[in-house]
């Protein structure tokens, strides 16, 4: 029977025999939709790449208020966009392994504390002229000088300064620090020319399509650029990315095949949009988790009996079956999971409602718990948060609920009340999770963790160019946050895109949503 | 145009500039009351303090309020609405394309369901009571009852979805062919429609009504004339006024009130660009929309008011 189906997806995927007739036959032997439609995709991929066409993906994280300038990005249809018109010096691919892009390769001076990019030659901006190490330096400088408003300025604060050395451009750091080059892959740090200071909002980059078309938070789109300098992407001649905020609009775009891909379906519907014909379910397993967090500075949350009680209190099984569906894997109190480089397992947290009593009547804390929530700090946050309430009263802590409007929540509540709902992207690497939100110093050390052992082996991990011994500092670190932090992670988001019946050559990326960010650049539309 | 009738006008203008002066006040108002500062909010979550206060500098938000409200009136009385806090373009350029959105869509349904709307209105007085009084109150109020959300997700299923007749997500973009143009909007366009037609064609019947209760409604029968020859000439233009008014808050709404329509149909108009604006804390761009909003209001109210001045005969002919 396979041979038979194998020959049938050949014959589809060249165009001998329909798509629709292949899936017909491939029923009449008995396959179920699912498997012949990943049948006609594993051929398509043998086949190898289709080029032309054009490729629209339909996405949520748009607004009216984007703009084309690197430095502002912070929301989804910005930031993907432009990977599909800009390139950074390294891409980390799907395995965490970085690799070259504009930078060809680079090296650590032996305490870590100077790097040098070697840069590739006879790369093209889309205005026609090309990219040199001056414009590398002068990037570099746009997102890190005083006056930045780049979003790209607390991962380059660890910088001294940038030069260029004939073809190389040299880091100078002023402290050690070993993951320097996945830095380089933040999607702020795109290379323009002059570094875009000269008109930052011109949307001018090295990546396989040139801007065209700018409606902000309605439709944007590229063109493939005839001078762009590898040949693995950018296979359509056009991309779109129309934005739809909607979930219902954009599932019913994709059904009616307006566009080709869509982003963040949700949980809930999965199970009904992978019946559609023709429509194909793509979730990867990612580094984004939601968090309850607390502050270690504020009392009750300043006991750590409190914070163990929470803990233990928390269902987090229930919570991943009821809130993710099941498209996702439990938390375990730390920001890191097995997707990270250097990840060592820990022990798993459980439910455990005699713990969670215990340790709250350690505590000595009585009455209830406040406990801030919204419907932006994560989706199902209002329902998680009323899941945890139950499961903590069976230990018989007391959770009171505060609903707090979404409108404001990031600038209001988050990172400023004591515990509340919140979530996290994941980061390249365990030291940039760390430095961001946990290091006591972090702007963002959301749950006020001040622990000086932790920051200790933060810095010293962050110069140690050996990988054992770099493995060995952060299973401790993990550690010390899962049994200290205020942190109380229930859960790994997986993200979860859906293609249309068009789409080849896509597999999953679990760094960012839609293959990375890569998605329209990585697929192509299938003949 | 006798003197009474250009002085009437003119003072409810004049009475609708002073409101638009009042509103721009509220406004401003309003706007500094939102929780949250702009430059949180442009820079999202993922701001530090250090980008955060270079921004506000250079917004020149730290400058006291009552200067802040002079510098934009001033510069709205010379037509100058100021730039984007966020993407640092012009106002008046980037609202220009999305008010010409909103106000094609919202042309198109008013040109669908104004007629619509009285047409059926007229039928239901014709017919009072009959079944196709019945029948045509029952379908209007059932639309009217359904949530708009609701209506537009029922218009994608089936003929975008199911049929494929229509596309589902209606952006439209500079350029697009007209007929296109109006393909893309025919189901936001159709979902207005059915919401506000209830409205309209109740209101037709119910000041219809009303009128036919006059003697001189009765003399009409008497003297013989068809049933709908009374209500077209007799009954209709004595209840213009209520109906041109209940026209206008209608079309009021078309213009300011169709968030959720734009958000389902992803259609590229000014609710959507005004939520985006204020969930990002653009101040200058919801004061300038929510400016743009109040006029439209005002001035159709104004337009009401008028046409209710010029219906009426005891205003026409002063003694």
């Amino acid at each position: 029977m396979s041979n038979e189906l194998d020959y049938l997806s050949r014959l589809a995927v060249t165009g001998k025999l329909s798509r629709r007739a292949f899936l017909g036959r491939a029923a009449a032997l008995g396959a179920t939709a699912a498997f012949a439609n990943s049948m006609l995709l594993t051929a398509a991929r043998a086949e190898g790449p289709v080029k032309g066409g054009i490729l629209r993906a339909g996405m949520q994280g748009g607004a009216a208020t984007d703009s084309l300038d690197p430095a502002t990005w912070s929301s989804q249809v910005p930031y993907f966009f432009g990977r599909q018109w800009g390139e950074q010096l390294v891409q980390i691919d799907a395995t965490g392994v970085l690799q070259p892009a504009l930078a060809e390769e680079w090296g650590a001076s032996a305490d870590a504390k100077t790097w040098t990019f070697k840069i590739r030659k006879g790369v093209q901006f889309h205005n026609g002229k090309e990219m040199t190490p001056a414009d590398v330096v002068a990037t570099m400088e746009r997102h890190s000088n005083a006056e930045s408003k780049s979003g790209a300025l607390g991962i380059m604060g660890g910088i001294d300064s940038v030069k260029a050395d004939g073809d190389t451009v040299v880091f100078a750091l002023k402290d050690a620090n070993a993951d320097l080059p996945f830095l380089m892959d933040d999607y702020h740090l795109m290379i323009q020319p002059n570094g875009g200071k000269d008109n930052p909002t011109e949307g001018v980059g090295t990546g396989p399509y040139k801007v065209t078309v700018t409606e902000q938070g309605v439709r944007l789109g590229g063109e493939k650029f005839a001078g762009y300098w590898r040949d693995d992407r950018g296979f359509a001649d056009q991309i779109e990315v129309v934005v739809i905020n909607d979930p219902t609009a954009r599932t019913a775009a994709l059904q009616g095949g307006q566009v080709d891909i869509i982003n963040r379906v949700e949980p809930k519907i999965v199970e009904l949009i992978k019946r559609v014909p023709g429509v194909t379910i793509q979730n990867v397993a990612g580094k984004g988790h939601y968090v309850f967090i607390a502050h270690c500075n504020t009392a009750p949350f300043d006991n750590n009996d409190l914070r163990l009680a929470l803990k233990f209190a928390l269902d987090r099984e229930e919570l991943v079956q009821k809130i993710l569906f099941g498209y996702g894997s439990v938390g375990n109190d730390t920001p890191i999971n097995k997707a990270y480089p250097l990840f060592t397992e820990m022990e798993q947290r459980t439910f455990d409602p005699d713990k969670a009593a215990f340790h709250y009547k350690k505590s000595g804390h009585s009455g209830s718990v406040l406990l801030r929530t919204s419907d932006v700090a994560f989706p199902g946050a209002v329902d998680a948060t009323q899941l945890y309430q139950q499961s903590a009263a069976k230990a018989g802590i007391t959770l009171e609920i505060k609903r707090e409007p979404g409108d404001g929540y990031w600038s209001e509540v988050w990172n400023k009340q004591p515990f509340s709902a919140s979530y996290w992207g994941g980061r390249p690497t365990q030291d940039q999770m760390y430095s961001t939100a946990y290091y006591s110093k972090a702007d963002w050390n959301d749950t006020r963790f001040f622990n000086d052992k932790f920051d200790q082996m933060l810095i010293q991990a962050r110069a140690e160019l050996d990988e054992t011994k770099r493995k060995k500092l952060y299973a401790d670190m993990g550690t010390i946050v899962n049994q200290e932090g205020g942190v109380i992670v229930p859960m790994f988001n997986d993200f979860i895109d859906a293609t249309g019946p068009k789409v080849g050559g896509w597999s999953p990326d679990g760094n960012q949503e839609m293959m990375g960010g890569y998605a329209l650049s990585k697929c192509w539309v299938m003949a | 145009m006798s003197s009474p009738i250009v002085k009437l006008i003119a003072q409810r203008i004049a009475l609708g500039v002073l409101l638009l002066f009042a509103v721009s006040i509220l406004i401003f108002v309003g706007t500094q009351i939102l929780p949250g500062d702009v430059a949180q909010s442009i820079l999202g979550q993922s701001a530090t303090p250090q980008a955060l206060e270079n921004l506000r500098n250079s917004l020149g938000l730290n400058d006291p309020a009552y200067i802040r409200y002079l510098r934009w009136a001033g510069g709205v009385v010379t037509g100058d609405l100021g730039t984007a806090l966020s993407s640092g373009q012009d106002i008046a350029g980037s609202i220009g394309g999305r008010l010409w959105n909103t106000l094609f869509l919202a042309f198109w349904a008013a040109v669908i369901s104004v007629p619509l709307a009285i047409i059926l209105g007229l039928l239901a007085v014709r017919y009072r009571n009959g079944p196709i009084d019945k029948l045509i109150s029952g379908l209007a109020l059932a639309s009217t009852s359904l949530p708009e959300f609701f209506i537009g997700y029922l218009l994608v299923y089936f003929f975008a979805v199911k049929w494929q007749i229509f596309p589902g997500i209606s952006t439209v973009y500079d350029g697009m062919p007209f007929l296109e143009r109006l393909r893309a909007i025919a189901l936001p366009a159709t979902a207005l429609t059915l919401v506000v037609l209830a409205h309209m064609m109740r209101m037709t019947r119910a000041a219809i009504l009303n009128v036919m209760q006059s003697a001189y409604i009765e003399t009409a029968e008497l003297k013989g004339l068809r049933p709908f020859d009374i209500i077209r000439k007799h009954a209709f233009p004595n209840a213009i006024a209520p109906i041109v008014n209940v026209v206008m808050l209608n079309l009021a709404f078309l213009v300011v009130g169709v968030v959720v329509i734009e958000v389902i149909f992803v259609y590229p108009g000014m609710g959507q660009y005004l939520v985006d604006h204020v969930a990002k804390r653009d101040v200058p761009v919801v004061q300038a929309v929510g400016l743009i909003f109040a006029a439209v209001y005002i001035s159709l109210n104004i337009i009401a008011d008028i046409a209710a001045i010029l219906a009426n005969p005891r205003l026409r002919h002063p003694k």
